[in-house]
């Protein structure tokens, strides 16, 4: 609201939100405090726990006990390599969509998000016996090629939206002026398209990287990525609250810094385009 | 501008992601509905034939049927009154002036980024543990007997741990919603001697529905397929407590090896879907009119 509000209720907004968002944030944060602590501390009392001894230990322990350098690896070659797949397919789509619609453009772009309202157990079957068939089960190739087809439809509707605000004028005006095709879009197009495909592949690295159905489905070791790797402390031996902490802090960090960087793309990403 | 020419050319960019999402969609569901009518369990080999709908039966007619179906509405309903009542007092309090609005707001959009089998195992573990996590620490220091969560309600701690998840989506989408609020047509309810409850049941409240919509149902397509934060914590269990429509069928291809059973399950799982899909995508659609 334009009115400005008195100090004393912005103290009390202002304490409430950071209240709030302390607490939203806290298992996060406990979790990065409890992995710089050894196996011993980690399980005693809250108070304990932050005045024992700091240490990289867990960190360490991680790194020989299993291969986590494997799984990092795994989990960026997955979501970075679909997401650039998945590009490589819609770009085109996107953008013969946005700039020649035709009449049926808008029930093709209805249909290709029908395809990701299907749940993933009614398909699991067939992809887990062709796969089996195939040897393609735990391959990083299998993987990649179902989260390059997960995330299709919603990279083309991103592209799309953006693709859509570019103004057609300008093509025309570059035209008049004698520009061809080609230095049309590399000189007019790709600068004003490069924001927004940027967006897309920061959020759907987001969502490939978190993906936890068909990466648990499908994949055991060689191929597991991060989220298969953590899910492996569901049953584990011994102390193990430090050693989860570390795992998960080195899987959740890149993406969460990611992820702050995409929020504004988030909302409209997400809702395709219905929220802005 | 569009000639015969640049018509024929866009087809051309379109093909590839139409054909490859038509034969990813088309090629499973067919083989998953085939599969539905058989008398197919990987276990039996020799026990072969046609089962008429006699899977459908079985998997209508189980009462462990009914119960996933019920578990899945109370995980799917529980996190939406959650996540959107949540969001909505979260997100009209991140809409008032505050100082570090965008520290504030990183922290609170931050689960959202977190992996699913991450936030349940922490929850799991450092916090919901009756012996060592973080709420048995505080309830021996005042005094209290440990509540055993994921034991004694693991229906309710589940709904807690992807509330936690899916609270920063509706937050922040409700606050992009907010901050499109029309401010002088507040200023003026509040001149005409509105409160600030009917400025937000009169005013804020509509403004805020499509928006609410939009998450609600987005967020129930995701919900519906929620998996890995069962099968990390309580694996469907104590008994059948947390066994969703979802978990189920992966339980009874992937253990049971009843691949026609399972196929009916899923088909039955696409119909379910499929109801709420049309509610979403005539959403999403009369939004492309606009």
């Amino acid at each position: 609201m334009a009115r400005k509000p008195t100090p004393a209720a912005k103290t009390t907004v202002t304490l409430l939100a950071w209240t709030i968002g302390f607490l939203i944030f806290f298992p996060i944060l406990w979790t990065v405090l409890m992995s710089f602590h050894s196996e011993g501390d980690a399980i005693k009392s809250p108070v304990e726990m932050l005045t024992s001894v700091w240490s990289f230990e867990s960190y360490a322990e991680v790194q020989t006990r299993s291969n986590y350098g494997l799984h990092f690896f795994n989990s960026v070659v997955i979501s970075v390599g679909s997401t650039l797949l998945a590009l490589a397919i819609a770009i085109p789509a996107a953008w013969a969509m946005a700039f020649v619609p035709g009449r049926r453009t808008k029930d093709v772009l209805m249909w290709m998000l029908s395809t990701k309202m299907m749940p993933a157990v009614g398909v699991l079957i067939p992809m887990y016996l062709g796969f089996k068939n195939m040897g393609l089960l735990d391959s990083r190739l299998g993987l990649v090629a179902v989260m390059t087809l997960i995330n299709l439809p919603i990279v083309v509707w991103m592209l799309y939206t953006y693709f859509k605000e570019i103004p057609g004028e300008i093509l025309e005006a570059a035209r008049m002026d004698g520009a061809s095709l080609r230095s049309e879009i590399v000189y007019v197009l790709t600068p004003m398209a490069l924001p927004g495909i940027a967006s897309t592949l920061l959020l759907n690295v987001i969502l490939a990287w978190n993906e936890a159905f068909w990466t648990l489905q499908l994949t055991t070791h060689d191929a597991a990525p991060l989220t298969q790797f953590i899910a492996s402390y569901s049953s584990p031996e011994g102390l193990f609250y430090a050693k989860l902490s570390a795992a998960s802090t080195m899987a959740i960090a890149p993406i969460l810094i990611l992820g702050w960087f995409s929020q504004k793309q988030l909302v409209r990403g997400l809702t395709f385009g219905a929220v802005k | 501008m569009a000639t015969q020419h640049s018509r024929m050319a866009a087809r051309v960019m379109v093909a590839p992601s139409v054909g490859l999402l038509f034969v990813w969609m088309i090629v499973p569901l067919v083989t998953t509905i085939y599969f539905s009518f058989l008398i197919y369990n990987q276990l039996y080999p020799d026990r072969q034939g046609w089962a008429g709908f006699d899977n459908y039966y079985y998997f209508l007619t189980d009462r462990s049927f009914l119960e996933a179906i019920w578990n899945s509405i109370v995980l799917v309903g529980g996190v939406l009154i959650v996540t959107v009542i949540g969001g909505i007092l979260l997100a009209l309090l991140l809409n008032m002036p505050f100082w570090g609005q965008g520290i504030v707001r990183i922290m609170v959009i931050a689960p959202f980024f977190v992996m699913p089998t991450v936030s349940a195992l922490v929850w799991k573990n450092m916090f919901m543990n009756p012996v060592n996590g973080m709420f048995a620490h505080i309830a021996k220091a005042v005094g209290l007997e440990p509540f055993d969560f994921l034991g004694h309600a693991p229906m309710a701690s589940i709904i807690g741990i992807v509330s936690w998840e899916w609270l920063p989506f509706a937050t922040l989408i409700l606050l992009t919603a907010l901050q499109s609020l029309d401010s002088e047509q507040q200023e003026a309810a509040e001149m005409d001697g509105a409160g600030r409850l009917s400025r937000f049941i009169y005013l804020t409240l509509p403004h805020l529905t499509r928006a609410i919509t939009v998450v609600i149902l987005i967020q129930t397509i995701f919900l519906l397929s929620i998996y890995a934060e069962i099968a990390v914590t309580t694996n469907g269990g104590p008994g059948t407590a947390t066994t969703t429509i979802t978990y189920q069928v992966a339980l009874q291809s992937l253990y049971d090896n009843d691949v026609g059973g399972a196929s009916a399950g899923g088909i039955v799982a696409v119909i379910l879907a499929n109801i709420v899909a049309v509610f979403v995508m005539r959403m999403i659609g009369k939004n492309l009119d606009a």
